[in-house]
């Protein structure tokens, strides 16, 4: 049976890692190769590293991260955050990622997944989507880019589904509403999307406990489940989440 | 010894190399790792490891563009007999053909062709997301010194939307289940293939290459 994957999300800002509460305020937690590998050694079913550095020159800092990561963590790596051409793609996996997200730039350009997915397969392209509630959408949810400082008004639904199209091999959702609070993942929004693509979801933002993952995955239909800052600040760990999925039948990777 | 990555412009070979090293390093080999596409390094090597990201077609293409590339690879295999290991794609390319985008011929090494996984409509029935992503179970037909150690609690990273239909059902060593059950490790003397990753499988997938580097 295939285990519902459990994944820690690290957001890197000029090769240091950090969390924001709705992506504003920035706490500054570590450093991210010291990081991946707790993670490892604590049961990760995979990484994901979110570059949020402001400039190409700071960002250049991910590429050593991936490889040093990947020298150590022999678990899949995602990494996205600033990528926009075949090239950044061509970078990031010679550095180690195993998948890599694209974002705002797909949505200015879709035709950047398709490039991507013809020359690297669809296996490593991830499209990540920042879906914040909209009302004036007719899915009642629209994509934000820039790291949710601009809404677009593009339904979140039909970009989806035109990004698997166009060859997305797997979808990182994010609810900007839910990021940051603790207050649980956006089952709604989660189900929506999984039930309308026929590529893997992972959900994101919103964690709080353990018995959240469970919802998402057994409500939301997510294929596996990413957080950051329950697992940074030790509200709980990764293993406690897996225990609580399989207390309610969830299949995980038993690392314990 | 020198162990051969053979470098074909598939992606994912450093994941390869990093999890060697690592490999052998932890059970103090000191074998030489080489990652090349040259002839000469095909012919000095004792094993070869063919990795594989891709589709089946541009795969096979890459490595059929290189001349005598695969005349090397099948002197290293039926003649000198020495280890084998196809990874992911890698190893579906042992298959005689593949029905990725269109039919393309394999290396033939062992009988079946690789389909889509859901051919036969199951995945669509229950629901599942294709490609098959994430950590799944071995189930064990034919006991192998490649599963030394490795128990029933371990668990594999696989990514594939294909699968390996092997005519011979002697040659399927573990499968697994996904909608359907599909050869996971094949075999045929000194051919061994994985569908998974076992360079990206955690401690599960460095226990089954040092059994690799240790038995065959």
């Amino acid at each position: 049976m295939l285990s519902t994957r459990v994944i820690p999300c690290l957001d890197v800002h000029n090769g240091r890692t950090v969390k924001g509460i709705n992506f504003l305020d920035l706490v500054d937690t570590g450093d991210p190769i010291e990081q991946a590998k707790i993670y490892n050694n604590l049961g990760a079913d995979e990484i994901c590293f979110l570059d949020i550095s402001a400039t190409l020159e700071q960002r250049k800092t991910i590429y050593n991260v991936v490889s040093k990561v990947a020298e150590h963590c022999f678990i899949p790596l995602t990494v996205g955050g600033g990528v926009n051409s075949n090239l950044d793609f061509d970078i990031l996996l010679k550095s180690g990622a195993d998948k890599v997200s694209i974002n705002s730039a797909a949505v200015k350009d879709p035709s950047l997944i398709k490039k991507a997915s013809d020359k690297f397969g669809s296996q490593c392209v991830v499209l990540a989507i920042d879906a914040y509630k909209d009302k004036n959408s007719s899915s009642g949810y629209s994509v934000s880019v820039h790291g949710g400082k601009k809404k677009t008004g593009i339904d979140a639904l039909k970009w989806a589904v035109k990004g698997v199209e166009y060859g997305a091999g797997e979808i990182l959702l994010t609810s900007m509403n839910s990021d940051g609070t603790k207050s649980g993942y956006d089952i709604k929004l989660t189900k929506l999307i999984s039930e309308s693509v026929s590529v893997p979801i992972i959900a994101s933002g919103g964690a709080g406990k353990p018995l959240d993952m469970v919802s998402v995955v057994l409500q939301g239909k997510a294929s596996a489940v990413l957080a950051a800052s329950i697992f940074h600040f030790g509200i709980c760990t990764i293993e406690e989440v897996k225990k609580e999925m399989k207390k309610n039948g969830i299949n995980v990777r038993k690392t314990w | 010894m020198i162990l051969l990555i053979l470098d074909y412009g598939s992606g994912n070979i450093k994941s390869v190399y990093n999890s060697i090293k690592q490999v052998l390093k932890d059970n103090n080999l000191n074998y030489k790792i080489i990652v090349s596409n040259n002839i000469s390094n095909i012919n000095k090597s004792d094993y070869i490891i063919l990795p594989g990201v891709g589709s089946f077609g541009n795969c096979m293409e890459n490595l059929s563009n290189k001349p005598g590339l695969l005349d090397n690879l099948e002197e290293f295999v039926f003649i000198k007999k020495k280890p084998f290991l196809g990874i992911c794609v890698g190893m579906q390319l042992i298959a005689e053909y593949g029905l990725e985008n269109g039919k393309t011929n394999g290396l033939g090494w062992i009988e079946g062709r690789v389909k889509h996984l859901d051919i036969q409509g199951n995945l669509s029935k229950e629901k599942l997301k294709i490609p098959h992503m994430g950590w799944n179970n071995l189930k064990v037909n034919y006991k192998n010194k490649l599963f030394d150690k490795v128990n029933e609690q371990d668990q594999f990273y696989f990514l594939h939307s294909y699968f390996f239909e092997v005519e011979n059902i002697r040659n399927i060593l573990a499968s697994s289940y996904y909608g359907m059950s599909f050869p996971s490790v094949v075999c045929k003397e000194n051919i061994i293939g994985v569908q998974f990753h076992p360079e990206k499988s955690g401690n599960s997938g460095q226990k089954v290459l040092i059994n690799w580097l240790n038995n065959y």
